[in-house]
């Protein structure tokens, strides 16, 4: 006896024709918010490919030294990149981090707000967390499908996929953040008559930096270990490199496309990191 | 009219406070509510009036609602039920613009662990209360600096709230409430959490700047001595229930309950309790010069012997009925007959009237500032608050060894 039921071939279809569905109806608008994106990517990406690689080495060193004070961490910082360069991969790792930035930026701007929403209400909180769980188990490839349909294949749908399984932790993080903001403080806010606007930047976006830091510094790391997956949809950069190893069977490829990821994870992860403990321990006067 | 007034108000914690309303109009304890409706009593049908000016002292265990109650007053908490007036204003009926105004301008508050912005200076968390009221930089700055000077923190503007010690920072505290000059300031166990010395230390700069700035201030706390030493007026508050509100003398001299006996029974009220919470109302005083007058006053009143004042600073003393009978043969003068008595200030402890009164053969004097004669201090009365506490010590100690009775409930603890 057959106690199955056969629900496969009805959800399939029901979500072939919503996705049909919303092509026909929609997609002019998807192709304008895809232009959009894509010339902000693509100012973004020229902008840091034209670039002299020894002052993006020079930026990155600065930038090292100005979250962390510490010289070896500013060393490092430069020595990755070149070490990058010196790979042959100058170009691709621009990419990358063209399209890692907008995915991060995106993401700050769909995370923050929610996050902050669900620090306020529980009600939102218990509707947003299961979601958050969803974009984060589910399969990338699930919505690349349906996301290539929507924005054609190339550098958009990549950059939504990579948001999609990048801005979890930033949102979690944000509420968290948020919650665990001194109540006392909080009061003493409202009791000396601070409006909600006045509460949230004045006491508990400040107070949540630490947090907020760090589901930044998450959601990049997570950005970059999308990278690969999304050059499956076009997206240029290391991730190409990698898949063309792959699919060339040329491990050695494989192999430089893996270290470069690895290097730059590493730079930017040790610089938000030590923005993070320097928030954390405000040693940093007056931001 | 008092400058606050709570009428009524009654908080029920859970998610349908109403439903509670009733049983506490029944009179049923805070216990048997949570356990029939799982509803937290906060406070029950508290009335108040807390006058301009005062130091008004709210004490009770913990958990006794005391938290609760000051927060009503500026509205961090609303009312299941009741009312409460500022001004004669109610302030339940206030929008969130009106709200946000009275906060602003009328009430301002000082926390028991401090509640200072980590991330912001000294100055800056001083001067927060005007900048959320929209007053600029410079001037929310400049009066911030003014204040800082005030609670004794002249230069420590740019310090962060963590490189100070506790005591310093509830100073940065108290400076924060007071740099927005509302009205009222509210003090939840604003000491509590401070060391001993540094808190008797707050407490002194506390009384001395009430003394300039003549603020309402209500404090909570849980200690007695706290109270006795700052408060006007104090109420104590028990499972979220008024039981008393009296001076520091009312409460320690008639105790309401057995609740308020076991605040108020290791007090040594000789310490705490002045000339003035025992005195009696001046007896005969002879204003004339003239003896027979004098003998015939003394001789009409119940007492044999009369209060005469001697010298115009306030120096006073009696002479007998028996003195003025004998002078008016012999002729000699009032002031002759006079015996000086050493008098006593209203406001001087009993701990150093009581040898004097021991000593005395007569009442002592109570003379005010202006060398008035306010009343007369009794051995018997001086003799009576001493013994009261005895008595009760001693009775208490023999329950304790006869284990007969069972032990009055704790002293309050921290
Ligand atoms: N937000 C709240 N939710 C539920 N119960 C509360 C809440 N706030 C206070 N209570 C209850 O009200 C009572 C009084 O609390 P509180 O005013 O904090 O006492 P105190 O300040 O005297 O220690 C306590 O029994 C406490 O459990
Ligand atoms: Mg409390």
């Amino acid at each position: 006896m057959d106690i199955f039921m056969d629900f496969g071939p009805v959800i399939a279809d029901a979500v072939n024709r919503a996705i049909d569905d919303l092509v026909i109806r929609h997609g002019d608008d998807f192709e304008a918010f895809s232009n959009v994106m894509l010339a902000v990517l693509v100012g973004i990406e020229g902008w840091l490919r034209s670039l002299p690689p020894p002052v993006v080495l020079a930026a990155a060193a600065a930038a090292a030294y100005a979250a962390s004070r510490r010289l070896t961490l500013a060393l490092g910082a430069a020595a990755g990149l070149w070490l990058i360069g010196s790979l042959g991969l100058w170009q691709q790792a621009m990419q990358t981090v063209a399209i890692m930035g907008v995915a991060v930026g995106l993401s700050m701007l769909i995370g923050l707000p929610v996050g902050v929403l669900m620090a306020r209400s529980d009600r939102v909180r218990a509707a947003v967390l299961p979601l958050l769980d969803l974009m984060q188990t589910i399969p990338s490839f699930v919505y690349l499908i349906p996301a290539a349909m929507l924005f054609g294949l190339g550098k958009v749908p990549a950059i939504l996929a990579t948001v999609i399984y990048a801005a979890p932790p930033l949102i979690r993080l944000t509420d968290l953040g948020i919650r665990l903001v001194d109540a006392e403080v909080l009061e003493a806010s409202r009791a000396f008559g601070a409006t909600r606007m006045q509460m949230l930047f004045g006491v508990q976006l400040p107070l949540a930096l630490p947090n907020v830091m760090q589901g930044i510094n998450q959601t990049m790391m997570m950005a970059l270990a999308m990278v690969v997956i999304a050059s499956m949809i076009g997206a240029r950069g290391l991730g190409e490199t990698v898949l063309l190893g792959l699919q060339r069977n040329d491990s050695g490829q494989g192999a430089l496309g893996g270290l470069a990821i690895v290097a730059l994870a590493i730079v930017f992860d040790r610089v938000t990191q030590a923005v993070g403990v320097r928030l954390q321990s405000r040693a940093a006067r007056r931001g | 009219m008092a400058l606050i007034e709570v009428r009524g108000v009654s908080k029920v914690f859970g998610p349908k406070p109403q439903s509670a309303l009733p049983l506490i109009a029944e009179g049923r304890s805070k216990a048997e509510i949570l356990a029939e409706t799982g509803h937290s009593v906060g406070l029950r049908e508290i009335d108040l009036d807390i006058e301009a000016g005062q130091i008004f002292v709210v004490m009770g265990l913990s958990g006794s609602g005391k938290s609760t109650l000051i927060r009503h007053l500026n509205r961090l908490i609303d009312p299941t039920a009741g009312e409460i007036r500022f001004a004669g204003d109610d302030i339940l009926t206030y929008d969130i613009k009106a709200l946000l105004e009275f906060r602003r301008s009328k009430m301002s508050m000082v926390f028991q662990h401090f509640a200072l912005l980590p991330h912001r200076t000294v100055v800056d968390n001083v001067a927060y209360g005007l900048e959320i009221q929209g007053v600029g930089k410079r001037e929310r700055r400049a009066r911030a600096e003014e204040w800082l000077e005030t609670v004794g923190l002249a230069g420590y503007g740019p310090s962060l709230p963590d490189e100070l010690s506790g005591g310093m920072r509830q100073r940065v505290g108290l400076a924060r409430a007071l740099c927005t000059d509302a009205d009222v300031l509210l003090m939840d166990e604003a000491f509590s959490a401070l060391d001993p010395l540094i808190r008797s230390d707050m407490q002194d700069q506390l009384a001395a700047l009430q003394a300039r700035l003549r603020k309402t201030i209500v404090f909570i706390t849980h200690d007695l001595d706290e109270a006795l030493r700052l408060g006007d007026k104090i109420a104590i508050l028990k499972d979220g229930a008024l039981v008393q509100v009296g001076t520091p003398a009312d409460i320690l001299l008639h105790p309401a309950d057995a609740y308020v006996e076991s605040f108020v029974r290791d007090v040594n009220r000789v310490r705490v309790l002045t000339a003035e919470t025992v005195m009696k109302p001046p007896r005969l005083r002879i204003t004339t010069e003239n003896l027979d007058e004098a003998l015939r006053q003394v001789r009409a009143s119940p007492h044999d012997f009369a209060y005469v004042q001697t010298a115009d600073g306030g120096g006073y003393g009696v002479v007998t009925q028996e003195g003025l009978e004998q002078a008016r043969r012999s002729r000699t003068s009032l002031k002759d007959l006079t015996h000086e008595l050493p008098s006593v200030q209203p406001g001087q402890a009993l701990e150093e009237v009581l040898p004097v009164a021991l000593q005395s053969q007569f009442p002592l004097p109570v003379v005010d500032e202006s060398g008035e004669l306010q009343g007369v201090v009794t051995k018997k009365a001086v003799i009576g608050v001493v013994a009261d506490q005895a008595e009760a010590r001693a009775a208490r100690a023999e329950a304790a060894e006869g284990d007969v009775e069972p032990q009055p409930s704790e002293p309050p603890a921290a």
